[in-house]
């Protein structure tokens, strides 16, 4: 049987904040266990949350990049459940009147191709602290730095097909958060987790299968792998004329497999009701301006104008407009040397090659965007060859100085002086008497790879430095 | 001293007559000799008091006193208070000491006032007879074999018995109102929002309202205007303008019009204390106030509609109290299960655990919309019914409970006819409008409260009416034998 996979994410985003959505303590990641937890946030007797107005904000800006709906009036209530790193009993969420209601998003897929996918909605909540299992002597230790960090749970619909389109929907959510400036998408610190509803059902059919949701799967990969997983141990089970469990399951990245919770961890009755503690949240239009005025170019947005303005591919425009600072960077080179595929080739291919193998970001890049667009400025008025740019590019990361500084000094610049190309191209025709009579023997075709011989031959005697066209031109004329 | 008024103890420091360490021991000295007989404080702060007092005093010393300084004043052990244990009337929290102050401890320390000790009260303030504090029930100064009421019974008990001028109370369905009746004082529950909810142990949180409890009206509005004001820290206080709630005390009755519900004042309610609230009514008009019949339909809805939402707040409320992180924590407990079951099991009474089953199971799916939902909507229509009175009248008078304190033991294994005591009281908290007792007579030896219902943030407007209703009698100055012995 032809399976089709129906995956809706959940995703959890850690806002920005500096502080706690109810509390003032510090969100900084990697503090001291429990030194970061107020009298709030430790659920203290008598103890109010008072709501940050930031992380409506920022869930407001969230809402406007999707241009979904805002709620005027959204409600927080009472999660309840008993677990030791949850103090107050209950955690403080949004149910049924959630901050942001219904929109959508494109996602671009690596052939090109893009699908819109729908957000179901986006509600504010508080973090819960963390249970540390080691280290304890069989006890276990409560962190509560984490616990009223802010998030902002963002549930798609069940629009996406494959893993490949989730690991592109959390990518694109990712650099949506990120030029919002809401998140800093970090999420080897947990700023983005995700859980994965998955079910299966012929292709063709309309009604859904029974689905399982798979808990905190907190790397793109891991996103992609628990998919494959739970794909085909659903397949198994369909396919042997079994049911699937309605379930909550955990991926086990060690083992890559999912298995299922204990019922006891999972069947809750949440009792929510409305958090009497604080107001409902009431804001108007005139805030919701206010904001939208204050949003930056949205990634889909800066990938039309890349196309547009610049000549772009859709998959070029959409690796270099993944990030603001990527983009910052490309826009800057472009600029810079006023050739914007050149640019774009140069800041895709060598530049993020080199970051890739160094592990490094767009950030902490040693060559500025300017100094890349003077070296690729040599390229176009013909200074130096794309190749010796290769090699004063290499020179520039590692600190060597500026593009113009290494030519220099080392001599590189290229010959475009015609005499002296006008030698070697004669030296290398001379010294291949026999490559020059099969060249006149030959048909169109061969004679291409000839002319690429004798080409090689004289880059070599140049030492790289005569100018390619120049010496094509020559050989041309001399070969006729 | 210990029979003025804080209006006068105030005028006393002021003008030198005695100083607060004087005032101050004097009260802790009545507490040693006759609290024994009340169970009215938990926690006594001696050497913290006369401390606050001697810097009290060096404050008068120097001119630079509020209208509170030096004042001993005794606090509802559901006040956080800094260094000084919090019980909440509770084993749960029988080890628990707050590292801050409740807002409104801050405030009184703020204003130069004596922190004398915590009182007695019900388990997490459940209860209308004091008697499900963990730490036995106080006793009425009136009458030791009676109730003092709740479940702020021991502040009650404490300013009748005159072991302290003034205290502090909370009132979540007639806490702070249905006590003061049962002991002879004057008590105010103020609007929902008036007062900071920051640092009192929550019990309903849409409910609970904090107010002070003391001989007079006047003492009364001392005490509010320290208590009343926004707080950045409690999102549901109000930012209300607050007044001088002394400025209006002896403002003229003339043109008042009193509200009396026909449902206050008809089957259930005792016979000479129903005598008694139509006396003191006569007394208001003869100061020139109308009397209004007129009718709260929905009242009959009130005590279920309460002990829906009361309960559906406190069963989550209380969840924090799992002996994680303080507080009581069950003796070696084998897994996770087991620490919560048994610390919860064994911290609270039967009374904390009545209501968080009936909370629990009120808010737990296929039962949310028929209980929790309906009981809020339920209390809209009662608060509307409250507006439609106000359009007639300016406040409403009736009874503050159904009669005088009952004997200890009397109801506490009738759970319903406990309820029952708090008929005239609870509406008022649904409505989020401000209340208060006043003495208004005795049956048989036991005090009688007047209730007065207001506008929202009309509190001055009650205090007013209190106000000259005790000009003209002398209900509130009356003092139990009990409470003569003592020193001083």
């Amino acid at each position: 049987m032809q399976w089709e996979t129906i995956i809706g994410l959940e995703v959890h985003l850690q806002l920005a904040t500096k502080s706690k959505i109810f509390s003032g303590s510090s969100t900084t990641f990697g503090a001291e266990p429990n030194t970061q937890a107020s009298a709030v946030d430790l659920a203290m007797p008598g103890m109010l949350p008072v709501l940050n107005e930031q992380a409506v904000r920022y869930a407001v800006k969230f809402g406007l990049g999707i241009g979904a709906q805002i709620s005027k009036r959204s409600v927080f209530d009472r999660k309840n459940y008993f677990y030791p790193d949850l103090p107050k009993g209950y955690q403080i969420s949004q149910f049924d009147a959630p901050i942001v209601g219904k929109g959508s998003f494109e996602i671009l897929m690596e052939d090109g191709s893009s699908r819109t996918i729908g957000i179901t909605r986006a509600h504010l909540e508080e973090d819960a602290g963390k249970s540390l299992h080691e280290d304890f002597n069989d006890h276990t230790g409560i962190d509560l730095n984490r616990a009223g960090t802010p998030l902002l749970e963002i549930v798609s619909e069940p629009d996406i097909r494959s893993a490949a389109e989730a690991v592109a929907y959390l990518k694109a959510l990712h650099s949506l958060v990120t030029y919002l400036g809401i998140s800093d998408g970090n999420m080897a610190e947990g700023s983005m987790r995700c859980d994965v509803n998955i079910s299966l059902r012929p292709i063709g059919s309309k009604t859904l299968g029974t689905r399982a949701e798979i808990k905190n799967v907190n790397s793109f990969r891991f996103v992609e792998k628990a998919i494959h997983h739970e794909f085909q141990r659903q397949a198994d089970i369909l396919e042997d004329g079994g049911k699937i469990t309605q379930e909550t399951r955990l991926y086990d990245a060690d083992r890559d497999e999912t298995r299922s919770m204990r019922s006891k961890e999972v069947a809750n009755d949440y009792r929510y009701f409305p958090e009497p503690d604080l107001l409902p949240v009431v804001i108007d239009d005139i805030y919701i301006e206010s904001i939208r005025e204050s949003l930056p170019e949205l990634p889909v947005e800066k990938r039309s104008r890349f196309t547009a303005q610049y000549g772009l591919g859709p998959y070029d425009a959409n690796v270099l407009s993944d990030s603001r600072p990527l983009a910052d960077y490309f826009e800057t080179v472009a600029g810079e040397c006023g050739d914007a595929k050149i640019a774009a080739n140069w800041v895709q291919v060598e530049l993020l090659g080199q970051l890739n193998r160094a592990g490094s970001a767009i950030e902490k890049c040693p060559v500025s965007a300017t100094a890349l667009g003077a070296l690729i400025s040599r390229i176009l008025d013909k200074t130096i060859s794309g190749k010796m740019a290769k090699q004063v590019f290499e020179s520039m990361w590692n600190g060597e100085g500026a593009a113009d500084d290494i030519i220099e000094a080392r001599g590189l610049l290229q010959v475009s002086d015609t005499a002296a190309i006008d030698a070697i191209v004669d030296d290398v025709l001379s010294a291949s008497a026999a490559q020059v009579q099969q060249y006149l023997d030959s048909d169109e075709a061969k004679r291409k790879k000839l002319v690429g011989f004798f080409v090689g031959q004289v880059m070599k005697l140049s030492k790289g430095q005569a100018n390619p066209q120049m010496v094509n031109e020559l050989l041309a004329k001399k070969l006729a | 001293m210990h029979t003025k008024s804080v209006a006068q103890l105030a005028k006393g420091l002021r003008e030198r007559q005695f100083s607060s360490a004087e005032l101050t021991r004097a009260y802790l000295d009545r507490i040693t000799t006759l609290d024994t007989q009340y169970n009215s404080f938990i926690t006594v702060n001696e050497a913290a008091a006369l401390e606050a007092a001697e810097a009290a005093d060096r404050s008068l010393a120097v001119g630079n006193a509020n209208a509170l300084t030096g004042i001993p004043i005794a606090h509802k052990d559901i006040f956080c208070t800094e260094g000084v244990r919090t019980s909440c009337g509770s084993r749960m929290l029988e080890n628990f000491i707050p590292p801050y102050d409740a807002t409104v401890i801050e405030r009184f320390k703020a204003a130069g006032a004596v922190l004398l000790g915590k009182t007695n009260m019900d388990e997490f303030a459940m209860g209308s007879s004091n008697e499900s504090s963990f730490y036995g029930p106080a006793r009425n100064p009136w009458n030791t074999d009676l109730v003092p009421g709740g479940s702020s019974g021991g502040s009650a008990a404490a300013v009748a018995g005159l072991l302290a001028p003034a205290a502090t109370g909370t009132d979540t369905g007639g806490s702070i109102r249905q006590p003061a009746a049962f002991c002879g004082i004057t008590g105010l529950k103020p609007t929902y929002g008036r007062v900071s909810r920051l640092g009192i142990v929550a019990f309903a949180s849409s409910l609970d309202q904090a107010g002070p409890m003391a001989h007079s009206a006047e003492d009364c509005a001392l005490l509010l205007n320290i208590m009343a004001g926004h707080d950045p820290l409690d999102s549901t206080s109000s930012t209300v303008a607050t007044q001088d709630y002394c400025a209006t005390l002896d403002d003229s009755l003339e043109g008042l019009r009193i509200g009396l519900p026909a449902e206050y004042f008809g089957e259930g309610l005792d016979v000479t204390t129903g005598e008694c609230i139509n006396n003191a009514l006569k007394e208001l008009e003869a100061q020139g106030a109308t009397l209004v019949e007129l009718s709260l339909p929905h009242s009959a809805l009130t005590i279920p509609t309460y002990y829906i939402i009361a309960p559906a707040e406190a069963s989550t409320n209380l969840s924090r109290f799992d002996g994680v992180r303080y507080g009581y924590r069950c003796e070696n407990p084998a897994d996770l299960h087991d620490l919560y079951s048994r610390t919860r099991q064994e911290g609270f009474g039967e009374e904390v655990k009545r209501r968080i089953l009936v909370g629990t199971y009120a808010l737990s799916a296929g039962y949310y919309d028929a209980y929790y939902k309906k009981a809020q909507q339920i209390r809209r229509l009662i608060k509307q019914d409250f507006m439609d009175c106000f359009e007639q009248v300016d406040i409403i008078a009736g009874p503050t409970a159904p009669g005088p304190a009952f004997a200890l033991g009397a109801k506490s294994n009738d759970p319903i006819s406990m309820y029952l005591e708090d008929v005239y009281t609870l509406a008022v908290n649904l409505a989020g409008l401000p209340g208060m007792s006043l003495p208004a007579g005795f049956v048989e030896g036991k005090p009688v409260g007047l209730q007065l219902i207001g506008r929202h943030f009309d509190e001055a407007r009650l205090l007013n009416v209190a106000h000259r209703f005790q000009q003209a009698t002398d209900w509130h100055l009356s003092t139990p034998d009990s409470a003569k012995g003592g020193s001083l």
